[in-house]
């Protein structure tokens, strides 16, 4: 090929590449790209279905066993405001599941492309790898938000619906259950950034996750509530916090029992997936993909 | 353009890339050639920005390529063939990857007709060939229509009719006036793609240079002589000085001689009435001046030691 004959042509890929780079890529991009990345997975679908489900099913249990117990229960259980409609809407058994659902997929956001190497061609069109982090936090927060709404207003309806055969529901009027209705619904976007950073930190996804199932599940179990430091230690974690937040009667603190408090229970809520999406940032930016 | 100035990667003591320099010019195919483990994919990762020098610098057009918010129209890039999430479809992956970059979605369908993957776009990554994968790869090198494309071993896997098209897809890309560098540890394929070489060995630059220069570089000039009187001849060759091994081929009557030229053997054939029935000077082949100059930077040696 001589060099005249391909002048030309050189000239015509040049003004090809000015007018490409004429349109510029703007972050809402980034979101738009992961959230195509997210959705083209099966996974994805029946990991929502799943979150949602599960949840759901443990409220009409939990909903039932008070009905079917309802004829034994004492005049001051008969008596309003019937303070179990709350955990049987959002009981900590089903929530368990959405907790680490929400975690899984955060996880995978970053441990499933560092798995595959799809991690690799990624940077290579998107160099600025911090960005890449934040548009996977902003589609996890989204997602998980909306799916964290969808399972607390359908298992608190789900509850409410079974126990108004006994006329023993709870409105969402009464004080705490708004607050309790939030802490139920925002522990799944929560959760999903607490994956994602840890997805980050490890890499793999089977070692994501078993760490997630660790700290989320295992890890405040060896902290007992009967002791100061203890307890403070075991309320750093979001499984105390939503226990806490979506109760909304609790005894009160005395030497051997130290319940935690809504005061700092909110900020365990906001601080774990600031940190979390915080490390991931910085380690993804710094090391060698 | 690339260009590579004293760039040097360690991993703890072991040195993958050791104070290499060297330019990679538009418009032309310029291979990058060096036996397994000589450091070809870590360079290849430093100037995308994947690792971060231990010294020196890579840039491309001017610019460092981690400098770059989005890529895709900069570079065009294929690693490996594998680096895809198995469940996605191949439309879904490009269509991500294209809008990250701001890459009209109508571009996906045009790289994908272009690496012929339109009736397989909707399945499954998991379930394809390394040859469709490598097709995948190309495709999304090409997606943002880039001024500069790195390829890594891209016809691994290919069956003869991929590699023919890659090889012309390559000159065409080169044509148009694009940088297009591509990896291989196969000499032969080089032979017929490349314009260009670059040359490393366990890390440091071997040679860098056009490919018939390259081959022009080997000692090892042989003649071919064909003779049904070989073991005479063999005898008054080796008298003369010269080396000399049976061609290759069992069964054949043919002899490989070094150190001699041909008109030097004819007549000495000639001279002691042995009669010939093929007397050809074979041009040193790129395979043969490739392992010439890497023998003492070869990193893993089958079997023999040298």
């Amino acid at each position: 090929m001589s060099t005249v004959t391909s002048l030309p042509s050189r000239a015509a890929a040049a003004t090809a590449g000015a007018a490409a780079a004429g349109t510029r890529s703007r972050f809402t991009d980034l979101v738009a790209a992961e959230w195509i990345k997210l959705w083209s997975l099966r996974s994805t679908w029946w990991t929502a279905v799943v979150a949602i489900l599960v949840p759901w099913g443990a409220a009409a249990a939990a909903a039932t066993a008070d009905y079917d117990n309802w004829p034994n229960y004492g005049p001051r259980q008969q008596a309003a405001p019937h303070l179990f409609a709350v955990h049987d809407s959002w009981p900590l058994e089903g929530y368990l599941v959405i907790m680490l659902a929400a975690g899984a997929l955060g996880a995978l956001a970053l441990a499933g492309e560092y798995g595959s190497g799809l991690i690799r061609t990624t940077t290579v069109a998107v160099p600025a790898r911090g960005s890449v982090v934040l548009a996977k936090a902003v589609v996890q927060a989204g997602v998980w938000t909306v799916v964290g709404w969808i399972t607390a207003l359908g298992s608190y309806g789900i509850a409410q619906w079974i126990l108004s055969g006994r006329h023993a529901t709870i409105s969402l009027g009464y004080s705490g259950v708004p607050r309790a209705l939030v802490a139920a619904a925002m522990i799944a976007p929560v959760c999903a950034l607490i994956g994602l950073g840890i997805g980050a930190l490890v890499r793999h996804a089977g070692g994501a996750i078993g760490i997630l199932t660790f700290v989320v599940l295992l890890l405040p179990q060896f902290f007992s509530l009967d002791k100061q430091w203890s307890a403070d230690i075991r309320h750093l974690f979001p499984v105390s916090a939503f226990q806490r937040l979506t109760e909304i009667w609790t005894a009160q603190a005395q030497p051997g029992y130290y319940p935690a408090t809504v005061a700092e229970s909110w900020p365990v809520y906001l601080a774990w997936p600031v940190l979390a999406v915080a490390a991931a940032v910085w380690i993804v930016r710094r090391r060698d993909v | 353009m690339i260009e590579v100035h004293e760039l040097t990667k360690r991993y703890g003591d072991k040195t993958a890339v050791d104070g290499l320099s060297f330019t990679v010019r538009p418009g032309q195919v310029t291979g990058f050639l060096g036996p397994n483990g000589a450091g070809k994919t870590t360079t290849l990762r430093l100037i995308l920005g994947l690792d971060t020098p231990t010294s020196g610098a890579a840039t491309v057009s001017g610019v460092r390529f981690a400098d770059h918010p989005r890529g895709l129209r900069h570079v065009g890039a294929l690693l490996d063939a594998h680096h895809v999430h198995p469940g996605r479809s191949a439309e879904a992956h490009l269509r991500a990857l294209a809008r990250s970059n701001g890459i009209a979605a109508r571009r996906v369908g045009e790289v994908l007709e272009e690496v012929g993957l339109t009736e397989a776009a909707r399945r499954r990554v998991g379930g394809f060939s390394l040859g469709m994968k490598q097709r995948l790869g190309i495709a999304t090198a090409l997606l943002g229509d880039p001024p500069v494309l790195m390829f890594d071993e891209p016809i691994n896997g290919m069956d003869p009719e991929g590699v023919m098209w890659v090889r012309r897809l390559f000159r065409r890309l080169a044509a148009e006036g694009r940088t297009v560098f591509l990896s291989s540890h196969l000499m032969t394929e080089m032979e017929n793609t490349a314009d260009q070489l670059v040359v490393i060995g366990r890390g440091q630059l071997v040679a860098a240079e056009p490919v018939r220069e390259f081959a022009a570089r080997s000692t090892r000039r042989s003649v071919l002589v064909r003779t049904p009187q070989a073991a005479e001849l063999t005898a008054v060759l080796v008298a003369a000085g010269a080396e000399v091994e049976p061609d290759g081929h069992a069964g054949s009557e043919g002899l490989s001689v070094t150190g001699l030229a041909a008109e030097r053997i004819g007549a000495l054939a000639f001279d002691n009435r042995v009669m010939l029935h093929e007397l050809t000077t074979r041009s040193a082949s790129l395979e043969e001046a490739f392992m010439e100059l890497t023998a003492d930077r070869v990193e893993y040696l089958a079997g023999q030691s040298r």
